[in-house]
């Protein structure tokens, strides 16, 4: 017993013949920052939607937040926070707008919920601009707000869908800090990403490949078992082969 | 190459930008750029998202007109000769832009139509490519996975045998395994004497190039090639590990001496105020200060820089709306 925060077991999910994910069993931990690597299609996001309640399993089971996916998904809804590249915030509105509808959303009190915003808005720099228009803003502002609401309503669990993609260097890193400091305040991080070095900064990584988990652990761990320098070399190992399969069975 | 090229082509530059500016409104997306790009070199844009990379493209292949400055693609003036240029252009958007209720098949029929040829008759120029769709020629473009999209886009993007091929930001959001095969399916037509100009966020990727320029806010940092521009950084780069890794950075950052320290990887890398002292003492230093503060063990290594780190340093501070710059990631 272990305390963890996500736990899946022979989690499955097919989608007509095909076999999106195929019986993965892992655990995160508590505060852990964890990496959920892998190639395109190779079932991360099919995960991540079971995970997260929006798409019922084919078979296997899965806990979120100690909340059974099949049963509780609108529990764990309220125990999570997400967000991704595609969608994070409203363009349309200020940020100031965002974080009240996110407040409202999640029924946080008024007066804890202006607490909340004045403090997010000081910490990332964002007073001079919390009335304009969140599509004005430079991505990487956007995306260091987008997980402080995605934080707002203090979920258990983040879910973070290649939220760097496209960023500045020097804005990944700080979007990265802020991924730690919401570990170190407990809150259990569940990151995807297509930079590698990235993966570097996670607890433990696991690396899907054609809806299996082909390696799990920490970034040190998985690097030595693999006789590889960097974890891109590891990813490469391991992915490849599929994608090479791919490529054969297009022929 | 079948196309014989014109007597002297080689001699002349395949891009000559000068002072391109581009406004949309208050924004400022491109800011005096000016450079060169010579006749079969593969050409790298790095930067991230909102750097200009899209707005600079788009004038290159005729699409949009610069408020001022001029481009010269292919000898050709980029406003006034657009008709003729377009023949030689092959382009890719960043977004997906093909007919998604197509086939694979009517799709790059309808490409080769619209310049006047036929998939048979260029068929050994996108072979390399198409051979991988062909099981797909019936496929609606719309239900295609993300890569195989991007094949198809390549190879309507190559139909008509350009000259110069623009390809915006063909690698964001593919993963470490798919976006290594483009790149090596992208060294193939380089062979054939094909002039590339690409776009990416990904800094590793500018090892890949002849040549990169570095973009950021609409400007261009440094043009040059990518072991010139590592090159170029100045002063003596650092890789420090530590046990914790999260406290070695904040503990670094208290250091007095510090000009820089950003987590890359595994590792953290550090550059001193100093650029006098010596690695040895700077090193040494460093340890000491770790170990006051009860950091335990420090590896301190001088390192070769990498296109990020001299791209970080030149982006120079954070830029943050409020704060005032600040030293390292704030």
């Amino acid at each position: 017993m272990t305390d963890a925060t996500i736990r899946a077991t022979k989690l499955t999910r097919r989608f007509g013949s095909f076999v999106a994910v195929d019986g993965i069993t892992f655990e995160v931990r508590s505060g852990e920052v964890f990496g959920f690597l892998g190639a395109n299609g190779a079932g991360k996001t099919t995960v991540i939607r079971m995970l997260t309640g929006l798409l019922a399993p084919s078979a296997g089971q899965a806990s979120v937040a100690g909340h059974d996916v099949y049963r509780e998904s609108e529990a764990i809804k309220r125990d999570i926070g997400y967000m991704s590249q595609r969608f994070s915030l409203y363009d349309d509105l200020s940020p100031l707008e965002n974080i009240r509808l996110y407040g409202g959303i999640y029924d946080i009190e008024r007066t804890e919920l202006r607490r909340r915003t004045d403090t997010m808005l000081e910490r990332l720099g964002l007073t001079r601009v919390q009335n304009d228009s969140v599509g004005s803003l430079p991505l990487g502002w956007k995306q260091k707000l987008a997980l402080s609401v995605a934080l707002l309503h203090r979920p258990r669990i983040v879910f973070l869908d290649e939220p760097t993609s496209g960023v500045d260097p020097i804005t990944r890193r700080q979007f990265w800090e802020l991924i730690y400091e919401a570990s170190h305040a407990g809150t259990t991080v569940l990151v995807t990403t297509h930079y590698m070095d990235e993966a570097e900064y996670c607890d433990r990584i696991s690396i899907m490949v054609a809806g299996r988990i082909a390696a799990i652990g920490t970034p040190a761990d998985l690097k030595q078992a693999a006789g590889a320098e960097s974890i891109d070399e590891l990813f490469v190992q391991l992915a490849r082969p599929a994608s090479d399969q791919a490529a054969a069975g297009a022929r | 190459m079948t196309t014989p090229l014109v007597a002297g082509a080689h001699a002349e530059p395949a891009i000559v930008a000068d002072g391109l500016t581009k406004r949309f409104g208050d924004v400022v997306a491109l800011s005096g750029v000016s450079f060169a790009v010579a006749p079969g070199e593969t050409f790298g844009f790095i930067g991230p998202d909102g750097a200009g990379k899209t707005t600079l493209f788009r004038i290159l292949v005729t699409l949009l007109v610069p408020d001022a400055g001029s481009a010269r693609v292919l000898g050709m003036d980029a406003v006034s000769r657009l008709w003729e240029l377009r023949r030689h252009i092959g382009y890719m958007p960043g977004r997906f832009s093909l007919y998604p209720d197509l086939s694979v098949e009517e799709n790059l029929r309808f490409f080769a139509s619209v310049f006047g040829t036929t998939i048979e008759r260029e068929y050994e120029q996108i072979a390399p490519i198409y051979s991988q769709l062909e099981a797909f020629s019936d496929r609606r473009a719309a239900a295609l996975s993300g890569g195989m999209k991007q094949k198809l886009a390549l190879c309507c993007a190559l139909v008509h045998r350009p000259r110069i091929l623009f390809l915006d930001e063909p690698t964001t959001g593919v993963d470490a395994v798919s976006r290594r095969e483009f790149w090596e399916l992208l060294a193939r037509f380089k062979a054939t004497g094909l002039t590339v100009i690409v776009s990416t966020p990904y800094m590793d990727e500018a090892r890949r190039c002849d040549r990169v320029a570095l973009i950021q806010r609409g400007q261009l940092l440094a043009v040059d090639t990518p072991r010139a521009i590592t090159e170029s950084f100045g002063r003596t780069l650092f890789a420090v590990t530590a046990a914790n890794r999260y406290r070695a950075l904040q503990t670094l950052r208290e250091f007095p001496e510090t000009a820089s320290v950003y987590p890359f990887g595994e590792t953290l890398h550090y550059t001193d105020r100093r650029v006098e002292r010596s690695p040895d003492a700077i090193a040494d230093e460093l340890r000491r200060f770790a170990s006051s503060r009860g950091l335990g063990e420090l590896t301190v290594t001088p390192m070769a820089p990498t296109i990020e780190d001299v791209f970080m340093a030149r982006m120079g501070a954070a830029e943050q709306p409020d704060a005032p710059a600040s030293r390292g990631a704030a």
